[in-house]
């Protein structure tokens, strides 16, 4: 019996190194052809680089198509990728900062006080979280437009606006469930509620806070078409710089996609591979509350 | 406490409620308003009634076979993602090495943007295709089927993780009787860990459901809806005729309230489900 399981443990394993094979291979031959010339690619995108002109005789000559980091080179000064990468960085910082800090003050006071004002503002938070972007995405533009909302710090105001309904509704989950004693003793002891909220509260929801900065990471993060309608041209984060480089004229410089994909994608492992506990359990916890 | 605390209305609630209010309400409102109007820019909107609403489905050829197109794509990968998923977790939770490693590279596509993405699979599905002399944009069928695989990819591994965490909140005490009474591994699949894990089955189908279903950036960056709009999903149609077809703004609008209701409605099923659920147990 026990041997058996151990011979069906090692097939499993195999198959699953095989799957995780399959995984892992689209990002690989990216990373591939982006050290291959640009004519090289969208031909034949699954043969290596070949680092010498080679003579293959009947089947002609096969030319080198290794370049180093050309493509990389290229595709940088193309998108001005470290400018879309510092504004990424910077909305995404901001953005997921003042959605946590505004988002858990706003649930702490509407589960904690009983309104009509409370009530209605749980309930548009919650109605908000079902409507999908397409429904507001002209008159949002236009909105932001009139307002001057059309820049990097501008665009903030959006985020917390439109993140706010599904960050509220889960620091309510978490509010709901911590008893209220506590924090009706530390007001007793004269404490403010400001003072309340940020030295018992706030410190007691950092499960929560985790879960809701790292939902809101991977959304901005990530997030194209609001971004896209709302700045456009002149502020592009990475998603649209990459957009652009197919937006041109003809052809598109394959290479340069290459490298600005693997360029696209290394933040992202970096972040995954340092908070990898945080962001599985924090999707989960996302996933079952919201 | 309560009064103490509500003095403080405005410092609490403010800044949310009025980025709410300029991001959200006022946008929502007038987005409804507009769908009944026909319009270039807000000024010079006015009413229409429900003209949009039949355009929308009469002087438009592209919105039905959209909605077609994405309820199909969109069974297609709640089925083939929830299974994958849930074979995965089962494999995943057994006692042998190497298991958090394997979750972590399932995992790692999610993160990854629904624009990168599309060109990520654009390369490997045209080289692929380029073995029979034919491309994505061939056929609008290569598109969706392309989308289905790309959302396999990213999408498993999220769902994964969420069967893992019911599989493994099933107390060991039950599945260990179940094998003492002399269940097979199939019984104690079928009896046990399937009925146990039932709520992380619901919040998963609609996770799914409702992440295909609203599809756009991959949409995007895979075909943009290449050939023609052959393989354009609802998102997307909306935003073509919003931005690509002058004079058409109402009728994109009317079409972003229909998606907006069947999303609501859905989302209603699945709190109907959840809540039933919450009462039995």
């Amino acid at each position: 019996m026990r041997k058996q399981r151990k011979i069906s443990n090692t097939i499993i394993t195999i198959i699953l190194i095989f799957l995780s094979f399959l995984y892992i291979a689209p990002i690989l031959i990216v990373l591939m052809n982006s050290f291959k010339g640009k004519l090289f690619i969208s031909d034949q995108p699954f043969v290596f680089p070949t680092f010498s002109k080679q003579d293959l005789g009947a089947a002609g000559i096969q030319p080198k198509t290794f370049v180093e980091l050309k493509n990389y080179w290229n595709g940088v000064q193309k998108i001005h990728f470290w400018n879309a990468f510092g504004r990424s960085v910077f909305i995404t910082v901001a953005g997921v900062a003042i959605i946590v800090l505004f988002t858990s003050m706003t649930a702490w006071f509407i589960t904690r006080t009983k309104s009509h004002y409370s009530n209605t503002l749980y309930y548009l938070f919650v109605f908000s979280m079902v409507i999908p972007f397409q429904m507001v995405m002209y008159s949002m533009t236009k909105v932001a437009n009139a307002l001057h909302l059309d820049n990097p710090l501008g665009i903030l105001v959006l985020y917390l606006g439109f993140g706010a309904g599904m960050s509220v509704f889960m620091f309510s989950g978490f509010i709901k469930g911590i008893p209220v004693s506590i924090e009706e003793a530390a007001i007793i002891d004269g404490c403010s509620p400001l003072q309340c909220f940020f030295r018992i509260v706030f410190p007691v929801m950092k499960p929560t806070v985790t879960t809701v900065a790292i939902l809101n990471t991977m959304w901005i993060w990530n997030d194209y078409l609001m971004p896209y309608l709302v700045m456009g041209k002149d502020y592009p984060t990475i998603p649209i710089a990459i957009q652009y480089l197919q937006g041109g004229y003809g052809s598109i410089d394959m290479g340069a996609m290459m490298a600005m994909l693997i360029l696209a994608i290394i933040p992202i492992i970096v972040f995954y591979v340092a908070c990898q506990k945080y962001i599985i359990r924090g999707v989960v916890t996302g996933a079952v509350k919201g | 406490m309560q009064k103490n605390l509500r003095r403080y209305w405005a410092v609490f609630t403010l800044p949310t409620l009025i980025c709410f209010i300029i991001a959200f309400l006022i946008p929502f409102i007038l987005g409804f308003g507009l769908s009944f109007a026909k319009f270039t820019t807000v000024m010079d909107a006015h009413f229409v009634g429900f003209s949009n609403y039949i355009k929308a489905f009469s002087g438009d050829d592209t919105f039905l076979p959209a909605l077609l197109r994405t309820a199909v794509f969109t069974v297609a990968c709640v089925v083939l993602i929830n299974l994958l998923a849930f074979l995965f977790a089962l494999l995943l939770t057994r006692k042998m090495r190497g298991t958090n490693f394997f979750r972590t590279v399932f995992f790692m596509p999610n993160l990854i943007g629904g624009i990168v993405l599309g060109y990520i699979w654009q390369l490997i599905f045209n080289g692929i295709l380029a073995k029979y002399s034919l491309t994505l944009t061939s056929d609008g069928k290569y598109g969706i089927i392309g989308l289905i695989i790309l959302m396999c990819w990213q999408m498993t591994g999220y769902m994964m993780v969420i069967y893992i965490a019911g599989l493994q909140s099933i107390s060991p005490d039950l599945i260990e009787a179940a094998v003492i009474d002399g269940a097979s591994p199939w019984q104690t699949l079928i009896h046990i860990k399937i009925p146990m894990v039932m709520p992380s089955i619901t919040i998963c189908m609609f996770m799914t459901l409702t992440n295909s279903f609203k599809l756009f950036d991959q949409n995007l960056s895979l075909t943009n809806g290449a050939p023609g709009d052959d393989s354009a999903l609802v998102a997307l149609d909306i935003y073509k005729t919003f931005y690509n077809r002058p004079g058409y703004e109402g009728v994109g609008q009317a079409k972003a309230v229909i998606f907006a209701v069947i999303l609501a409605v859905i989302a209603i099923v699945q709190l109907r489900l959840t809540r039933s659920r919450e009462v039995e147990a």
